[in-house]
């Protein structure tokens, strides 16, 4: 075991948890951790909370101190890609020119957020938010008197335009479907979030096209739509999905569908040296029988697992109830579970209460639930899809019946 | 500082010192110490960095806010004297506390 090798190529959230659980897993071999940005791992989550916020500063975000790297004997290399992997001699090839051996190679190279390819994308203050240095031009941008456009109404555009208001920007979302959070959710939660926010000053353009960037001297002064209105901003926020990195992985021969194709020990299906964890894994997920790509932090510390037990000679963990997390405003937003072959919608309590959840139910199976500052709905709908054991619809639909009886 | 006693469920010690401003969940991880997850990273949207306060700290530690109360309510094993090691912050007033971890954090 000690002479073993790992290469982590990815030094975000899932590469950075599996450098730091092959260690608390007692894996001594030499572990290097390549990673694109030039700061070590940290936690993008409060990058569009917390931090935009300026309520967490960068300590807070890293995952672990920088000198943990040095101490735990991982070599970390910042600002550094690879470029190629030779499968038949096991080694990477990175772009500062050296070559590393693995006897172990685990890929998390993450998402990157998709630009539009359309006039003007090439304008300042355009911008994404993936990165640290993305949320950097992000927090220069917006302020009192600021004007903010957000392209996309998925939970991304929805946090930055939250923390834009309390910022004391003004803020517009600009959203292609005919309801906010289209892809993602359902009608009843669009609902109450477009009204939530509206609320609380943020503007809606839906069913919108996006056509364009206009601006002076290089610089964004507004979004062109296809009706031929202009929205004037002076800074734009793109947030229309991500991509996977799975670049690396096609050019090495391994199978990929939008992401690295993996089994439940995060190893890829192609080679077994290999493993493929995080936003550019697409993975089993056994109580739905089906597999598909996740861009979560749960997702990548599950996975991240996962590959770090199987290098390490662990058990394989026990499998997790997928889940994530949104706070937008005083909002506190927990989704277990995705609503696949869901063919019923239950809404329980009052959503003019923002306190309430809503149930994605296939027969009298819980796929998924979306729990608006509501913890137990969160808590006990995550066992109830892990568990698969059926639920008394009645009973669930009746916020007077606790959860617990519900789940009794 | 504040030195932090965190003891893993099969009994392997680990005491740290801790920055006051932390809270006693990113003590654990900053540190690299087993058995704390904290998956959200301290948005108190997870319960998977549940621990047990020892009794003669309970004073000191405060109480569990409400959004804390229901997720730990729903946690596994939880204990009158269980707390969610992300929303305890930690003071000099501190130093020498003791917590203990559950089996697993779910």
């Amino acid at each position: 075991m000690s002479e073993a090798r790992v290469v982590i190529v990815g030094a975000g959230h899932a590469g950075g948890t599996a450098a730091a659980l092959l260690r608390q897993y007692g894996f001594e071999g030499p572990i290097a951790l390549i990673g694109e940005e030039p700061i070590p791992p940290y936690q993008r989550p409060p990058l569009s909370k917390a931090w935009l916020k300026g309520e967490a500063d960068a300590d807070s975000l890293a995952l672990k101190p920088t000198e943990f790297y040095a101490e735990a004997g991982i070599d970390f290399r910042p600002s550094t890609t690879a470029t190629a992997i030779d499968r038949a001699a096991k080694t990477v090839a990175l772009s500062d020119g050296t070559t590393l051996p693995y006897d172990s190679l685990i890929l998390a190279t993450g998402a990157r957020a998709i630009a539009l390819p359309i006039e003007g994308k090439e304008l300042s203050g355009i911008l994404f938010l993936r990165t640290a240095a993305d949320a950097e031009a992000l927090k220069a941008a917006v302020g009192p008197g600021k004007k903010l456009a957000v392209v996309g109404g998925g939970y991304i555009g929805l946090e930055v335009a939250a923390s834009g208001r309390a910022l004391g920007a003004e803020v517009v979302v600009l959203e292609r479907e005919d309801r906010i959070l289209a892809r993602v959710a359902c009608k009843p939660l669009s609902d109450f979030f477009t009204d939530y926010h509206a609320n609380r000053g943020v503007l809606f353009e839906l069913g919108c096209s996006v056509t364009g960037f206009v601006g002076e001297k290089g610089r964004v002064t507004g979004v062109q739509l296809a009706d031929g209105r202009v929205i004037g901003c002076d800074a734009v926020v793109v947030g229309v999905g991500a991509h996977p990195n799975d670049e690396l992985a096609k050019d090495a021969g391994l199978e990929c569908a939008r992401g690295v194709v993996v089994d439940l020990d995060a190893r890829s299906v192609t080679d077994p040296a290999i493993f493929a964890i995080g936003d550019v894994a697409h993975r089993p997920m056994p109580i739905y029988d089906r597999m598909f790509r996740m861009e979560s932090v749960p997702n990548a510390l599950e996975q991240a697992k996962q590959a770090a037990s199987a290098i390490a000679g662990r058990p394989r963990p026990a499998g997790e109830c997928p889940w994530q997390w949104s706070d937008q405003f005083d909002l506190k937003l927990q989704i277990a579970g995705y609503a696949f072959d869901a063919d019923e919608v239950l809404v329980r309590g009052d959503p003019a209460s923002a306190k309430f959840a809503i149930f994605h139910l296939k027969g009298d199976l819980v796929q998924s639930v979306e729990a608006i500052n509501a913890p137990p709905e969160f808590m006990m709908g995550k066992q109830l899809i892990l568990s698969r054991r059926p639920v008394n619809k009645a009973k669930l639909a009746d916020p007077s019946i606790s959860m617990k009886e519900v789940a009794a | 500082m504040a030195k932090i006693t965190y003891i893993e469920h099969d009994g392997t010690e680990h005491t740290i010192d801790v920055k006051p401003g932390l809270s006693v969940m990113e003590g654990a991880v900053k540190n690299n110490i087993p058995g704390i997850d904290a998956d959200c990273g301290g948005a108190c949207a997870c319960a998977t960095c549940h621990v047990y306060v020892r009794e003669d700290w309970l004073e000191k530690t405060g109480t569990r806010s409400a959004m804390e109360e229901s997720m730990l309510d729903f946690a596994e094993g939880v204990e009158e004297n269980s707390r969610l090691s992300c929303q305890i912050k930690v003071t000099d007033e501190l130093d020498g506390l003791v917590v203990t971890m559950p089996e697993s954090q779910h």
